[in-house]
């Protein structure tokens, strides 16, 4: 079959796959500073040595990375609407899905990372002074948080291919953008290539980034 | 709310409730569905597995290889693979592949789901071997070369056997993610159980019920892979590696 891409204009990609875009890089920048923001508050209550915070913690992390995204998503578009009595679009309730979801797994990043800083720094936190909550704030999760930047930044791009599963409950992300281009036309079989060539520009050059950063923080250490 | 669970017994033409909950003749009910809906996902992740482990161990051992060719095949396979997100990489099997080459246009979606599955997974699986290959010491390399064997029987007899039981810890949990992901499956029309959880929430409108037990179904899989898994790294264990059970 001919292949035929002369369609694919500016005209096309502006009105369907750059609001596409737009909303899955959203997706992934809400989804990655509250996954991590609450990744580290998670990461905290397991090592925290409290049985009251640990089992909780541990439960929904456990829980979370059992389940396939797609039925995650599906879960939760289901379930916010029962819990807050009013019905909420796609878009919003992937925002919320994916900021709770990737939350577990940046908190099983988070947790290796505080780990791996050695328990002279806490003591030394103490010695000096320090309350708890200062020695995680100031000495102890800004070291995690650097030996750990790569790993994170990694998990942001399997999270940035993962948001194309919103497609389950149809938000408008890249992939439907491109779908949608390619219905209108009906030239599938191109725009899914494009979108192929897309995804992978952006993921592959984000994943040299990391590997230069790695190589970058390993100097310096 | 209350609870229904007598939806899985109810047929799933009529929606009249069966006795038995299975179906008789040529009538089934959503449990009978819910099943072979089961069956479909183990049956995609398994044989995914299966390409996944052949092709992901190939790529891995040919970034290995002394001849820098080889690594670039290996290296690009797994970049490829690793940076299109798994959905995309179906629809590009279900849609694309046919239309450039006829040959795939009756295979059926299940097939097609597999091979992509199983080539995302590959990429992954060429880290892990990759990984556990260059994690033994260059002297082994060495000493299989200086006994006389070929490169190829240094890799089967001293490198290989060393390094796939290095490596059955991440391996175990990319089978397990094998199985999560097998749920994409949905977006080509496969029967899977997330495409069942879809279908039969809406038609009962027990959506609850059902993906709480199709939730259940994902938990006991895993977790049977997980078994297994562990099983065979007790079995192939080196005696006196770290690890062991001693």
């Amino acid at each position: 079959m001919n292949l035929d891409f002369t369609f694919f204009t500016w005209q096309v990609v502006s009105s369907f796959v750059l609001k596409g875009l737009v909303f899955s890089v959203q997706l992934t920048l809400i989804a990655m500073v509250g996954g991590i923001v609450l990744g580290t508050a998670l990461a905290l209550m397991r090592l925290s040595g409290k049985p009251w915070l640990v089992m909780p913690a541990a439960a929904y992390v456990n829980t979370m990375r059992s389940i396939p995204l797609v039925m995650v998503i599906l879960w939760f578009f289901l379930l916010i609407p029962l819990l807050t009595g009013k019905p909420l679009g796609a878009e919003m309730s992937a925002i919320i899905t994916f900021t709770l979801f990737e939350a577990a797994y940046y908190s099983e990043i988070m947790r290796a990372g505080i780990q791996s800083v050695p328990k002279g720094q806490v003591h030394a936190g103490y010695a000096v002074g320090m309350s708890y909550g200062q020695t995680m704030q100031l000495v102890v999760l800004p070291q995690a948080f650097r030996n750990m930047l790569p790993v994170l930044m990694t998990q942001t791009i399997i999270l940035f291919q993962d948001t194309s599963l919103v497609y389950a409950i149809g938000a408008y992300d890249l992939l439907k953008g491109f779908e949608i281009a390619g219905k209108n036309f009906n030239r599938p079989v191109e725009t899914y290539l494009v979108a192929a060539v897309v995804y992978f520009v952006i993921c592959f050059s984000l994943s040299m980034l990391v590997r230069r950063l790695q190589k970058k923080i390993a100097i310096i250490r | 709310m209350a609870w229904d669970w007598q939806v899985f017994c109810k047929e799933t033409t009529s929606g009249d409730v069966v006795a038995s909950c299975f179906g008789k003749g040529g009538d089934i009910t959503y449990l009978d569905w819910m099943l072979s809906a089961w069956g479909w996902t183990l049956g995609v992740a398994v044989l995914a597995l299966v390409v996944a482990m052949l092709v992901g161990s190939l790529m891995g051992i040919l970034r290995t290889a002394p001849d820098k060719r080889l690594v670039f095949i290996g290296n690009a396979w797994t970049e490829l693979f690793r940076n299109i997100p798994l959905l995309v990489q179906v629809f590009l099997w279900y849609h694309v592949l046919p239309s450039i080459f006829l040959s795939l246009r009756g295979v059926p979606s299940f097939v097609l789901v597999v091979f992509a599955l199983g080539f995302f997974t590959s990429a992954r699986i060429s880290e892990q071997v990759k990984a556990g290959i260059q994690s033994l010491p260059t002297g082994q390399r060495y000493a299989g070369l200086a006994v006389g064997l070929t490169l190829a029987q240094t890799y089967r007899y001293v490198l290989l056997p060393m390094a796939f039981r290095i490596v059955i810890p991440p391996l175990t949990s990319e089978s397990m993610n094998i199985v999560k992901n097998s749920s994409v499956a949905f977006a080509v029309s496969v029967v899977e159980l997330t495409m069942f959880a879809m279908q039969a929430g809406e038609e009962t409108s027990r959506n609850i019920e059902v993906y709480l037990a199709v939730t259940g179904l994902y938990f006991i899989s895993a977790f049977a892979i997980n078994r297994v898994m562990l099983g065979v790294e007790n079995r192939v264990r080196v005696p006196g590696m770290i690890g062991g059970k001693a």
